[in-house]
């Protein structure tokens, strides 16, 4: 009889803060594209006789995140030194929050298969990130390694979930989610890409006897993981790894795995005993922390609004359906951008409508993102003109559709692209002409209107459009008609 | 003038007001002083006598011009632990050897900007572990008093300086009792400030939660001069207070009538030299003579005192000296592996007393000892700070002795570490309850080696100090010039 197997996974994540500067010192906390080495200065190089300043922005954003994630914010913390020798720790400890973390015991509401679910949160912690060591080989052969400390020192969040995850699915749910409520914050980059955000899985598996009894077995934990794919695969592999060891009637030894790309497997990487003996204590060179509750009150009041937040407040006040509601804060910046539309031009629907449709192909085909909508060719001012002047009947349907690809091209306003495309608006009192010409040769049309069938009216209103090329608005080409026709 | 090294700060501040004297001429006099004593005492590891008189150059210029600050022009020495930017900064150790620090501590910054004069690097115990100055990878420092005598440590050369005549001033720091028992051991006045009154950056560290920078000088008002300049808010030390400095100087000359002086019993102890035990007395007398009020109080755990710091300074102590591995700092020597390389490295760079307190603080903090010993030391120290609190609730300061001997041979202690610690055995209770602690010259032994008063303060009080030290000094002949010419080291004063 084979054994219905059940899965449990924690998950590690390691952030690196969108400071100004890094968690100690002055130092310019973005380091991407410098030359090595280039970022730095006596305090994160540890040098004799430096000692740390706490940047107050990232206690900050520590704090907004553990709030975000429904953690309890402690009285007061303190941050400890972790020894161990490496070279990518410059003064051979890392300073970090162990004993008292910025926030404890929250949850994260996550949707799967049965509903939604809490995904709780054991901490929030903060710490610095390590230099980078780059091993080389020299052209003869050689192996040497390289120290970058731009890196050293860079605040970094750390956040660790209770064993909550009973599958795959719902550890990335976990982790979709909790990056999206970094990057709303403002606090996080959520690139995985390039480290600025790390994930670490601790698996195991275990029979259903053995949930019901809240019996753990023993765990591997894959770290190092830079994307939700792999965190994926890391997980099916270790959940097949442990099943396929027990029913072979072998046991799982307590490790720390890497991921092999190549191979799509996890690699052992050291056992349990292997672990090092941190050698924890408080940080003589800080103060402890204290937090009042009116500090943590004010960042709780101001912190910025999270991704579902935004959706059911479109949905409560502005009436949007929940799908346009998605779509429109999938991104905190876009969601900024819809809103700062909305701020110039107040039709919920127009805007919405301009962004959803349109806006968003041209976003799509043109290949660009709608993380940062600043960098974007068209402005949320530009948007609202667009919508309003759609509204008005300023911009014809037609018109419409040929401005906004223009205004994508040349990253220009309204205005500028319509003058280009020589569009303008044919005024009711230059349409005379066309009117005369357009009733003589439809008679039959005419005389039918005339005996009271209206409904041939809306013919006669596209011949006129089809003859000013579109620049005519059709409703006033109606009322002219109308008032020729005497209906 | 003929005997300008003798000179306080203030009378020699004065002769450069009144264009008797300049202060490349104090300078020279300080270095012309050292070439007749250095080479019996040793003060310096590195003397800078081209930086000193490029500052002194400058410092006159300032004079010149008109409202320079008190230090401008004064020659002091700073101990090897503090870094000056450009010149060499070693903490007394091998693996540090031409180490050139990028920046100026703190304090010196401080110094800097009142127009001082740098007249050397002063030498220490290796990385301010020691109680002898012995343990400096360099060279062991002689006491002038009695050249076969050690003059205390760690500051050992701080205190050797401004005995000797070779500097008006220096800074020393302050762990255990880094700046008072050199000081007793050499005649000095020497100050440790209460923890957080001196910002400590720039400043190698040893013990970080103990470490403190302190200055000697050869008068009460002197060393009230330097730690008013040296002292206050530093923005990158986030243990440094914001309370605001007082006038230092201004408290020596307040009457001391009706202040409660403590003695704590555990302070005369067994062991004590009978000379330290009687001059410690006659200056509690003297004390009240000029109408103090002595009150006999308890720090009931001073017992603890010693192996409470014995566990949370090496503590400390293995995490600071991590970075000193010769990847980015210290001397590297290279190996097979890594683990080799740092092996190699630490093992040659650091001397044995170093690995010995490396060892014991790893030890200490490792998984399954770290509560038995960090966690409980915590505690005793605890304990301390509430002896302390409870005995400042009946006096305003407390006084005993600063060292339980005087000068000791060198070589005596050096293989027995435990009767080395025990140097420190009054002056250590104090850095761990974070107070201010100042030592006086109080007497000589029969031997004319110094014998030194401690008086402790509560925190943040270093005025009280400061106003009972400068009444005993007043009143008594310990710190005159005619006592040191007991000094007879070359030639004699």
């Amino acid at each position: 009889m084979s054994i219905e197997w059940k899965v449990v996974v924690g998950l590690e994540v390691h952030t690196q803060l969108l400071t100004q500067s890094k968690m100690f010192c002055a130092c310019p906390n973005d380091y991407a594209g410098a030359e090595p080495n280039t970022h730095v200065c006596p305090i994160c190089l540890g040098a004799p006789g430096m000692m740390p300043v706490v940047n107050a922005e990232a206690l900050r954003y520590g704090i907004m995140a553990a709030l975000a994630l429904n953690c309890h914010v402690p009285p007061f913390s303190w941050f400890e030194r972790k020894n161990y020798p490496y070279p990518d720790l410059v003064k051979g400890f890392q300073l970090t929050q162990y004993k008292y973390p910025i926030g404890a015991e929250g949850f994260i509401d996550i949707e799967t298969e049965a509903g939604t679910k809490p995904f709780r949160v054991n901490r929030v912690h903060l710490e610095e990130d390590t230099a980078k060591n780059s091993h080389l080989t020299s052209f003869s052969g050689e192996h040497y390694s390289l120290v970058d400390c731009n890196r050293a020192g860079v605040p970094l969040m750390e956040i660790v979930t209770e064993p909550d995850g009973r599958s795959a699915d719902e550890a990335v749910a976990y982790l979709r989610k909790l990056r999206d409520i970094l990057i709303f914050l403002g606090i996080a980059s959520g690139r995985m890409e390039d480290g600025a955000m790390r994930l670490e899985a601790n698996i195991s598996v275990r029979t259903a006897e053995e949930e019901a009894q809240g019996i753990l077995r023993k765990r591997c934990e894959v770290k190092n993981i830079n994307s939700f794919d792999v965190v994926r695969q890391a997980i099916e592999y270790e959940i097949k790894r442990h099943i396929r060891a027990y029913e072979r009637g072998e046991e799982v030894v307590q490790a720390t795995m890497g991921w092999d790309a190549e191979n799509g497997r996890t690699v052992f990487q050291r056992s349990k005993e292997e672990a090092h003996d941190y050698r924890y204590f408080p940080e003589p060179d800080l103060p402890p922390l204290r937090f009042t509750e009116a500090e943590v009150d004010a960042i709780r009041l101001t912190r910025p609004e999270l991704k579902h937040e935004i959706i059911v407040r479109y949905e409560s006040s502005l009436g949007l359906d929940r799908y346009r509601a998605e779509l429109l804060a999938q991104s905190r910046s876009f969601s900024a951008y819809f809103e700062a539309a909305l701020g110039l031009f107040a039709n919920v629907d127009r805007v919405a409508n301009v962004l959803l449709g349109d806006f968003l192909a041209q976003v799509n085909d043109r290949g660009l993102s709608l993380d940062d909508c600043a960098l974007l060719p068209v402005s949320a001012a530009d948007i609202a003109e667009l919508a309003r002047q759609w509204d008005s009947g300023d911009l014809t349907g037609p018109q419409f559709k040929q401005v906004l690809p223009y205004m994508f091209d040349k990253g220009v306003g309204v205005e500028p692209a319509k003058a280009d495309l020589g569009i303008r608006k044919a005024e009711a009192s230059t349409l005379g002409p066309v009117l005369d010409e357009v009733l003589a040769a439809n008679a039959d049309a005419v005389q039918k209107i005339q005996s009271g069938n209206t409904k041939v009216m809306g013919f006669l209103v596209g011949q006129v459009m089809k003859a000013t090329r579109g620049q005519a608005d059709p409703k006033d080409v109606e009322k002219l008609l109308c008032g020729r026709l005497g209906v | 003038m003929s005997d300008l090294t003798h000179l306080t700060i203030e009378q020699a501040a004065a002769a450069l007001r009144a264009g008797e004297t300049s202060s490349v001429e104090l300078t020279q006099a300080v270095l012309a002083r050292s070439e007749q004593v250095e080479p019996t005492i040793a003060s310096y590891i590195l003397p800078t006598p081209e930086q000193a008189l490029a500052m002194a150059a400058a410092a006159d210029q300032r004079l010149q011009a008109g409202d320079a600050p008190l230090l401008c022009g004064i020659p002091g020495a700073i101990k090897d632990l503090i870094c000056t930017e450009g010149v060499q900064t070693t903490a007394g150790s091998r693996i540090l050897e031409g180490y050139r620090p990028i920046y100026d501590a703190f304090v010196v910054k401080q110094l800097r900007a009142a127009g001082y004069v740098m007249t050397g690097k002063a030498n220490l115990d290796e990385f301010a572990m020691g109680s002898s100055c012995e343990t400096s990878a360099y060279h062991p420092t002689r006491n002038p008093f009695c050249p076969d005598c050690v003059p205390g440590g760690s500051s050992g050369g701080s205190a050797t300086a401004v005995a000797a005549d070779q500097a008006f001033f220096s800074l020393g720091t302050d762990t255990g009792g880094s700046i008072r028992q050199p000081a007793s051991l050499c005649g000095v006045v020497g100050l440790k400030p209460t923890y957080g009154r001196v910002s400590r950056w720039g400043v190698i560290a040893m013990a970080s939660s103990l470490d403190q920078v302190g200055p000697f000088a050869r008068t009460v008002r002197d060393c009230a001069a330097v730690a008013e300049c040296i002292s206050g808010r530093d923005e990158l030390d986030s243990t440094s207070s914001a309370r605001l400095v007082p006038d230092y100087r201004a408290a020596c000359g307040r009457d001391i009538k009706g202040l409660r002086i403590g003695v704590p019993r555990e302070y005369f102890i067994d062991g004590m030299e009978p000379a330290v035990s009687a001059s410690v007395r006659a200056a509690i007398e003297q004390l009240v003579s000029l109408g103090a009020e002595a009150v006999e109080v308890s720090l009931p755990h001073t017992e603890y005192g010693l192996s409470t710091y014995y566990v949370i300074m090496p503590c400390e102590v293995s995490a600071n000296l991590a970075r000193f591995d010769g990847i980015r700092y210290g001397v590297p020597k290279p190996g097979e592996t890594m683990w080799d390389a740092y092996s190699n490295t630490r093992g040659a760079g650091f001397g044995a007393e170093v690995k010995r307190r490396i060892m014991l603080g790893t030890y200490a903090l490792s998984a399954g000892y770290a509560e038995a010993y960090y966690v409980q030391a915590q505690k005793v120290r605890t304990l301390i700070r509430d002896d302390f609190a409870k005995a400042f609730e009946q006096v305003d300061a407390i006084v005993g002795p600063a060292s339980p001997t005087t000068a000791f041979p060198l070589g005596a202690k050096l293989d027995d570490p435990v009767q080395m610690y025990l140097s420190d055995v009054f002056t250590l209770p104090a850095s761990l309850a974070g107070l201010p602690g100042i030592c006086i010259p109080c007497g000589f032994d029969e031997q004319s080696k110094p014998i030194g008063l401690q008086l402790i303060g509560r925190h943040w009080e270093e005025e009280t100090l400061f106003s009972l030290s400068y009444a005993f000094e007043q009143s008594t002949p310990w710190s005159l010039p005619s006592n040191r010419a007991r000094i007879t080291v070359g030639g004699g004063l």
